[in-house]
């Protein structure tokens, strides 16, 4: 795939999109903006409610790295509870959810902003906002006066439970999301007296927006067609539903639940351990054990690279393995050679793993054409070599604090139209004289 | 607006594009959503990864064109034969997440070891909107079919590359599965209890989001095609899209220049802004229940609730406090909680303005007596040609004018090889007993 031209445009270039600032807009706003879509985001006057979510760092430059759990430096850190931010900084969860995006204020109470807001909204393409239905329709915005009055936008809500649903007004946060919506059952350990786990970060929002963004360019396809918008209900609940795997298809087929195991897929019964902590501290994570021929000479050659033979008896069922030419999944049932064999494949990862670091175990691995991979934090993550030679990180200049902020790159590189962070996150109300001013194609 | 493409006219379908991929075709095939029936695509892609991301267009109207190959009983999708079953039938069609992922597809087969494989699937790629694939990076390529041949037979098609680690790169030709995804780009690491290993995720998280980035590929890409007439290659890296999910951490920990964070010091039950927020025990074994104060107020009225004197204590009333002493915290509402229903309890928070939650299974979550988001027909039931009846996932949204539509099981094997090969590309019916005669379908 070649590289697109310097200075080319993402794919969605020249749609417009009003966003409300709220919490499930977000992200979905921000895969939009990223792609080339002209984002406005309107803020009231106080400012969005994320802006004023932890966590912060104060906007004097960092000091010298320094280890977890070495004292925050209160220019480092917000306050010592993480809950304020010094010197007027944004949550950052603000700095990246909004990156691309413009930002406006307006205050929607007010007869003449809410005039203001008609005038961009009946020039754009796409509205996105999560408000509870009593926050739309306080804006004027119910169905039949929409399609009546925007009879080419798309009309975007992502709520925690629909627009539809009775149960709107449920209070709701990522944590009660995933707990409810089936993804905390399926996360925890083999330790069921430890409590399951959701998986952090804001999930909840990711799988809804994604839902959002993929549902908006589909009304938007088949506006293309007909010249007709539309409304887009989304349910966070039920992009929850539908996005964990066995723990929903496992019992929509045959009713079984399954259950939380460390570090591996919940399942019905209990399965073998696949994590395993590497020599130097850190997790390493198995695939499904090797059983072709070739891949048990692999693990032989690797047992004696590292001086495991000694230690590792079961190397004469991987010589055997190779003499037979692998072992078949049938023949796990059907021969009893075969599963010592298959099992033994299994002990000589382990053993590798526990002499070796991570990183290196999980290069051994699949160099061989092992299936392996190791546990990296984010932070380590996105310095990896393979995503430093692709180019991933994106440094992102903000003007405002002089900072240079570091965001994940592209999630989707398309050879003509590239994914871009055309810039920071907006300051507030750094856009609303333009806007309102020079409208949708100003600066 | 001069720039939105309705307005003048789609200039892709000035340039001649069809707008119904499945005139002519019949009526027990054809698609019943209105919304991506003009676009058809040629899938390679197999297992959750690629197969989650035709799904969607499928639900839509999409013609999605499954092609598998013929040899190896149909275990080129791993997830083909695999468990969970509906009932005690087994083999290549009776896998029920297979179906599961596929419904309203067409299926396909052909040998691309076969020259006629490769040529037949040439006229089908020339013939379609889209192609996507989910192979290790460069796959594809080395099959013979680079993004330029693809452009070669159809100059505006949209090729998506759906893999681990992306189709550029020093781990290229490394082979992942979700969990090793999820480990690789830090979502294992943060998915944790502190003083414990990782937890990760209990199942392939990153194959849904990946399918899901996939998908908003292929669409945005058929928006600019709609706007220019261009196709193009979009490369999507599953690692790569995970990282994506970890953007605060990473902005955080860059911004504030601290090291990378050791194992064992993740608590992914908290939050930094609130407290209490995480999930305690419940009556009954292994029940538990995640509630949460997003501020003072909502404290004050756990605390009313709670009703003993340590809630009281004016100590707790802010979250600063709350959070300078969660652990003391977490442990007096852990027993608090224990005494009680997860369901009830959580009803009552909820009733209180309380965030609250039982950590619910799939029986409670899709068959209880509340489930979360009722009416929504989010379990719609498809039909299989061999399965039968079976309930499959729904879409968590609601198009007003041209939703989706799941009726469909996944196809059989070759399914529909008579239709796709007969029909769309005229292949005589003599020809096509010769081809599979050979092997070659």
């Amino acid at each position: 795939m070649s590289a697109p031209e310097p200075g080319s445009r993402g794919p969605l270039h020249g749609l417009r999109v009003l966003e409300l600032a709220g919490e499930f807009s977000a992200y979905p706003g921000k895969a939009l903006a990223d792609i080339g879509a002209n984002v406005v985001v309107v803020e009231p006057p106080e400012g969005a409610a994320a802006r004023r979510r932890p966590p912060f760092v104060g906007t004097t430059p960092p000091g010298p790295a320094r280890p977890e759990g070495a004292a925050a430096t209160p220019a480092g850190r917000a306050a010592p509870d993480g809950t304020a931010a010094p010197n007027g900084a944004d949550g950052l969860g603000w700095r990246h959810y909004n990156t691309s995006k413009r930002g406006i204020v307006l205050d929607l109470t007010d007869g003449a902003d809410r005039a203001r807001f008609a005038r961009l909204l009946a020039d754009c393409d796409v509205l996105l906002e999560s408000l509870p239905a009593a926050g739309t329709e306080a804006l004027g915005l119910d169905p039949a006066t929409v399609a009546e009055t925007y009879p080419t936008l798309v009309w975007v809500t992502v709520t925690p439970y629909g627009r539809r649903a009775s149960s709107s007004a449920r209070p709701t946060t990522d944590l009660t999301l995933l707990a409810g919506g089936g993804p905390v059952q399926a996360c925890g350990y083999d330790d069921h007296s430890l409590p399951p786990v959701r998986g952090a970060g804001g999930q909840a929002a990711h799988v809804a927006g994604s839902f959002a963004v993929a549902a908006a360019l589909t009304a938007l396809l088949h506006r293309n067609r007909s010249g007709r918008g539309q409304h887009v209900d989304v349910s966070v609940d039920a992009a929850l539903n539908v996005s964990c795997e066995m723990a929903t298809t496992q019992y929509l087929a045959d009713g079984g639940i399954v259950a939380r195991q460390t570090g591996r897929h919940a399942m019905v019964n209990l399965t073998s351990q696949t994590q395993v902590q590497a020599a130097d501290g850190h997790h390493v994570v198995l695939g499904f054990p090797p059983r072709a021929a070739e891949h048990y000479a692999a693990l032989v050659e690797w047992i004696d690279t590292v001086g495991l033979r000694d230690e590792f008896a079961d190397v004469v069922l991987l010589e055997l393995g190779v003499e037979r030419g692998g072992v078949s999944m049938v023949e796990l049932a059907t021969d009893p050679l075969a599963m010592p064999i298959w099992n033994s494949a299994r002990d000589a990862m382990m053993l590798l793993a526990s002499h070796l670091p991570a990183y290196e175990f999980f290069l051994g691995a699949q160099r061989r054409a092992l299936v392996a991979g190791f546990v990296a934090s984010p932070e380590a993550a996105i310095r990896d070599p393979h995503l430093v030679a692709r180019g991933f990180a994106t440094e992102v200049p903000d003007p405002r604090s002089g900072r240079t902020e570091l965001h994940p790159g592209a999630p989707y590189r398309f050879g003509r139209t590239p994914w871009r962070i055309s810039r920071a996150a907006p300051h507030l109300g750094e856009h609303t004289e333009s806007v309102l001013t020079s409208g949708w194609d100003s600066g | 607006m001069d720039e939105s493409p309705y307005v003048s006219g789609s200039p892709w379908e000035e340039l001649g594009a069809p707008a119904d991929r499945w005139a002519g075709c019949p009526p027990d095939l054809e698609a019943r959503s209105d919304a991506l029936r003009h676009i058809r695509v040629c899938d390679l892609s197999g297992q959750l990864a690629g197969a989650g991301a035709t799904r969607l267009l499928a639900a839509f109207g999409a013609q999605v064109i499954r092609v598998e190959d013929p040899t190896n009983k149909g275990g080129w999708d791993i997830v083909r034969g695999a468990p969970p079953y509906v009932d005690e039938r087994r083999g290549i069609e009776f896998g029920g997440a297979f179906n599961n992922h596929n419904t309203e597809k067409l299926g396909v087969t052909l040998n691309l070891r076969t020259e006629r494989g490769r040529e037949l699937l040439e006229r089908l790629i020339a013939v379609s909107d889209v192609v996507t694939e989910n192979f290790a990076g460069g796959v594809f390529t080395r099959m013979g079919f680079p993004y330029e041949r693809l452009r070669e037979l159809n100059p505006s098609i949209i090729y998506v590359s759906n893999s681990g680690f992306g189709a550029s790169g020093p781990y290229r030709d490394y082979r992942t599965w979700g969990p090793i995804v999820q480990a690789v780009s830090g979502l294992t690491f943060t998915s944790a209890l502190p003083g414990q290993p990782p937890a990760g995720w209990g199942y392939s998280y990153m194959d849904h989001m990946g399918a899901y980035a996939a998908a908003i590929a292929v669409l945005a890409a058929l928006w600019h095609r709609d706007a220019t007439g261009e196709g193009q290659a979009v490369d999507v890296s599953a690692v790569e899209v995970g990282l994506g999910l970890t953007g605060t951490d990473i902005l955080e920990r860059h911004l504030a220049g601290l090291m990378p964070r050791e194992p064992g010091t993740v608590h992914a039950n908290r939050d930094p802004g609130m407290a209490p927020h995480g999930i305690y025990p419940a009556r009954g074994e292994d029940r538990w229940i995640a509630l949460a104060c997003r501020d003072d107020e909502d404290w004050r009225r756990l605390a009313a609730r709670i009703g003993e004197p340590w809630a009281a204590d004016g100590a707790l009333a802010t979250v600063a406090a709350r959070l300078a002493g969660q652990d003391a915290l977490d442990d007096l509402i852990g027993a608090w909680t224990a005494g009680f229903d997860a369901e009830e309890l959580a009803a009552r928070l909820v009733d209180a303005a309380i965030p609250a939650s039982p950590v619910r299974t799939a029986a409670q979550r899709i068959d209880g007596p509340h489930p979360a988001t009722p009416d929504w027909g989010l379990w719609p039931t498809v039909i299989h040609s061999q399965i039968g009846a079976a309930r499959v996932e729904g879409l968590p949204v609601h198009l007003s004018e041209t939703d989706w539509s799941l009726r469909r099981g996944a196809p059989c094997l070759g399914e529909h090889n008579q239709f796709v090969f007969g029909e769309l590309l005229g292949v005589k019916d003599s020809e096509l007993a010769e081809l599979a005669e050979a092997g070659v379908l």
